[in-house]
């Protein structure tokens, strides 16, 4: 296996409605902010791999086939993946995986959605009506979580707070609200029971792009005053939809996954060996069930690192100082986001949002009715551990 | 075009990985399956004579769109056909089975795993393709003319036929050989569905799933004795727009070609995802193919296509010649308006 690393990350402003561009010109933001960052230009691309959610959500059936201009792929390969929420993340894998596999130097990994051209509940429905929407899919496992865990209600508005106090360090979040609060979140409608208003991710326009590239590259971006982050551990795992016995809020496959990379990076105890993640937390409670299911807290405990605070920058374990899913959703584009806002931390360029001393970070992403997992665990070098 | 190749052509890594086995399900006009169902029969085929399981699978990757399908997020139900429990290292693509291929070789590389079970699948019948396809085009420029798939192949066949590499005839011989029907003059007799394509041009609905093996190195020799080892492989697109292309040639596919390392080495056979005879009149060119080389020998997609596995069923026959003996053959896939988007598998027998 050829050892990677991502060298350059980009994004767009997310918004509600990005009327200002069009799909094309939506990914060439993210992708040529990513290529400024890795100081390359397309030509230095050898291919592309596009993902986004369902297609039914801007009506356009395999826009990397109208893209591929945008994209700077005429003349190379170009790749479209789709794993439902988790396809972000599973991108960024794809895309690794050209590298590793030897067959591709430099790697551009895009992911986008524009949920503004169409309907994004209704798609969710399978365009059927009568959709539950995410949200009414994971009330349930958000309640089962409580029930077991014993988990007092405030902890899902702390985390809503959170993660927006840490979207106004992020320029490119799209949720910004200044006077956020408990008493805010607290007081916003019920949505789901037991998911209120305030916390709920934001439907947004927006895209991502990642520049991933071989070890020379990596080195070369090194001796540049560029740090790359390095590709520890990358693992996509799926399980199947509805029988007894599964559990959604600790999914066998999410088990696995992080297994999967903990073990792949060298990561004997992830509490202390993982500085800061970007988890993929749709709605508030999301963050206590991955920390446990990602073995960060121990089974029913994870809601006690939010209470005391750990979760927050500056604290034990910071978790999506982005501001996270929560604050910003194009939801193709969300998992390669928190890769990517991984990436940024331990290259020490997240700016205001930025964990001091950040060496080892874990992205992650999930879809469909918490079926589909991707991780990848980066750091600030080949052996962060040593 | 510019055709910008800056890859290596083929993996520094040296892991050998083989096609071992593959199967088809329903490929017919209209199935009552779903394609769950189509798939849970192809993949316990393909599995079966080989002695496996689904738990001796490492990882999967599945082909498929949610616009033929008629519904969001509709691979997910299809973690059902390849047993997803206990979980499966797993993805899936929003293309034919031969790029869930792709995906698979290039993960099958890393080394740490052994077998991939990689699927297309399609269930064409439910849909009416004439208002399908006008959604993958430009959804600025092209799709509002609301002009289908078949109004984009004339017009390529009217560049190639200018280009005096097909004719109409020409065309109406490749349809009686991939589907055995008719004579030259009868077909001609009949009328223009889009000028100068006739219904004999053009390919059948069809319904059905495809599923293939693949094993690494010594696995791959221990399941079976000949093994169909992957020694090229590659994949190229194009500007979108048709108007912006040269429709009498293919660069991408030469690029892919190139890449797979076919202008060293010819083949025996080549399975060639040409939906339209004259598609196939054009690769045969692009390609080079000599009257030595066979080209679709199973009928083509002319004869089925289960759009979005009719890819990886190319390279399924393809891996089939090898299996009997073969040396080298070759599948090729294809995406988009006029030969978008093109794929090249080179499989080769080893003594």
């Amino acid at each position: 296996m050829i050892p990677c690393a991502v060298v350059g990350v980009g994004q767009t402003h997310h918004k509600s409605r990005r009327r200002d561009v069009s799909f094309g010109g939506l990914v060439r933001e993210a992708v040529f902010r990513a290529l400024d960052d890795a100081r390359m230009t397309m030509a230095d691309i050898d291919a592309v791999v596009l993902g986004k959610a369902p297609d039914l959500f801007e009506g356009v059936m395999k826009p990397e086939l109208y893209l591929s201009d945008a994209l700077g792929a005429v003349g190379k390969p170009m790749f479209r993946v789709h794993t439902a929420g988790s396809v972000g993340g599973t991108t960024g894998l794809v895309a690794a995986s050209h590298v590793r596999a030897g067959k591709h130097r430099t790697v551009l990994a895009v992911a986008f959605e524009k949920q503004s051209e169409g309907n994004a509940q209704f798609a969710l429905g399978s365009g059927r009506g009568a959709s539950l929407g995410a949200g009414g899919s994971f009330a349930p496992f958000v309640r089962a979580y409580i029930h077991r865990s014993g988990a007092p209600e405030h902890i899902g508005w702390t985390v809503a707070v959170k993660d927006r106090l840490n979207a106004l360090k992020n320029p490119y979040a799209h949720l910004r609200i200044e006077d956020i609060s408990i008493e805010k979140v607290r007081d916003s409608p019920m949505m789901w029971d037991p998911i209120r208003y305030l916390e709920s991710c934001p439907s947004s326009d927006g895209a991502c792009a990642v520049v991933i590239t071989d070890e020379e590259g990596a080195r070369a971006a090194a001796a540049d005053n560029r740090p790359p982050a390095w590709i520890l551990g990358m693992s996509s795992r799926s399980e199947a939809g509805g029988f007894p016995g599964r559990d959604p809020v600790r999914p066998r496959a999410c088990l696995q996954c992080a297994d999967d990379v903990y073990q792949e990076a060298g990561i004997t105890n992830p509490r202390e060996q993982i500085d800061v993640a970007e988890l993929y937390v749709p709605f508030s409670w999301h963050e206590p069930i991955w920390l446990e299911a990602h073995a960060l807290a121990d089974e029913g405990e994870g809601w006690q690192l939010v209470d005391k605070g750990d979760t927050e920058i500056g604290g034990r374990l910071p978790i999506n100082p982005s501001g996270g899913v929560l604050s910003t959703n194009p939801i193709g584009a969300s998992g390669l986001l928190r890769f990517a806002e991984a990436a940024n931390q331990v290259r020490g360029g997240a700016g205001e949002h930025q964990v001091d001393g950040a060496k080892v970070a874990l992205g992650m992403a999930y879809g469909a009715q918490s079926q589909y997992f991707s991780m990848w665990i980066v750091a600030n070098s080949l052996q962060p551990f040593h | 075009m510019t055709a910008t190749s800056t890859s290596t052509s083929q993996p520094r890594t040296s892991t050998d990985i083989a096609v071992i086995g593959w199967a088809q399900a329903a490929i017919e006009r209209r199935t009552d399956q779903n394609e769950t169902q189509m798939l849970m029969s192809a993949i316990t085929d393909a599995l079966t004579p080989l002695g496996l399981t689904r738990a001796d699978v490492d990882f999967t990757c599945l082909g498929s769109c949610d616009y033929i399908t008629g519904q969001a997020f509709s691979f997910v139900a299809n973690l059902d056909a390849i047993g997803a429990w206990p979980p499966k290292r797993d993805s899936h693509v929003e293309m034919d089975g031969a790029w869930a291929l792709y995906e698979a070789w290039l993960r099958l590389h890393e080394g740490d795993i052994e077998i991939a079970v990689v699927t297309g699948s399609g269930r064409s019948s439910t849909g009416d393709p004439s208002l399908i396809y006008p959604m993958e085009m430009d959804p600025y420029v092209l799709a509002p003319l609301g002009a289908d798939l078949v109004t984009f192949a004339a017009l390529q066949a009217r560049a190639v036929i200018a280009a005096g590499l097909a004719d109409e005839r020409a065309m109406a011989e490749v349809s009686i050989r991939s589907r055995g029907k008719g004579t030259v003059d009868e077909l001609l007799a009949g009328e223009y569905v889009r000028e100068p394509l006739r219904r004999h041009d053009l390919p059948p609905i069809t319904d059905g799933a495809v599923a293939m093996v693949l094993a690494t190195g010594d696995r791959a020799r221990q399941l079976v004795e000949r093994p169909a080892y992957i020694t090229g492989f590659d994949h190229r697109t194009e500007c979108h727009n048709p108007a912006l292309r040269r429709l009498d040639d293919s660069p991408s596919t030469r690029i892919a070609a190139r890449e797979a390392g076919l202008d060293d080495r010819g083949v025996e056979v080549a399975e060639l995802q040409a939906s339209f005879t004259h598609e196939e009149l054009l690769l045969r060119h692009v390609l080079d193919l000599g009257d030595d080389v066979s080209v679709n020998p199973s009928g083509g997609a002319l004869r089925a296509n289960p759009i979005m596995a009719t890819g990886l069923a190319r390279i399924g026959y393809a891996a089939d010649h090898v299996f009997a003996g073969g040396t080298r053959a070759l599948g090729h896939a294809t995406s988009g308006p006029c030969l978008q988007q093109n794929l090249i598998c080179v499989l080769e027998g080893r003594s």
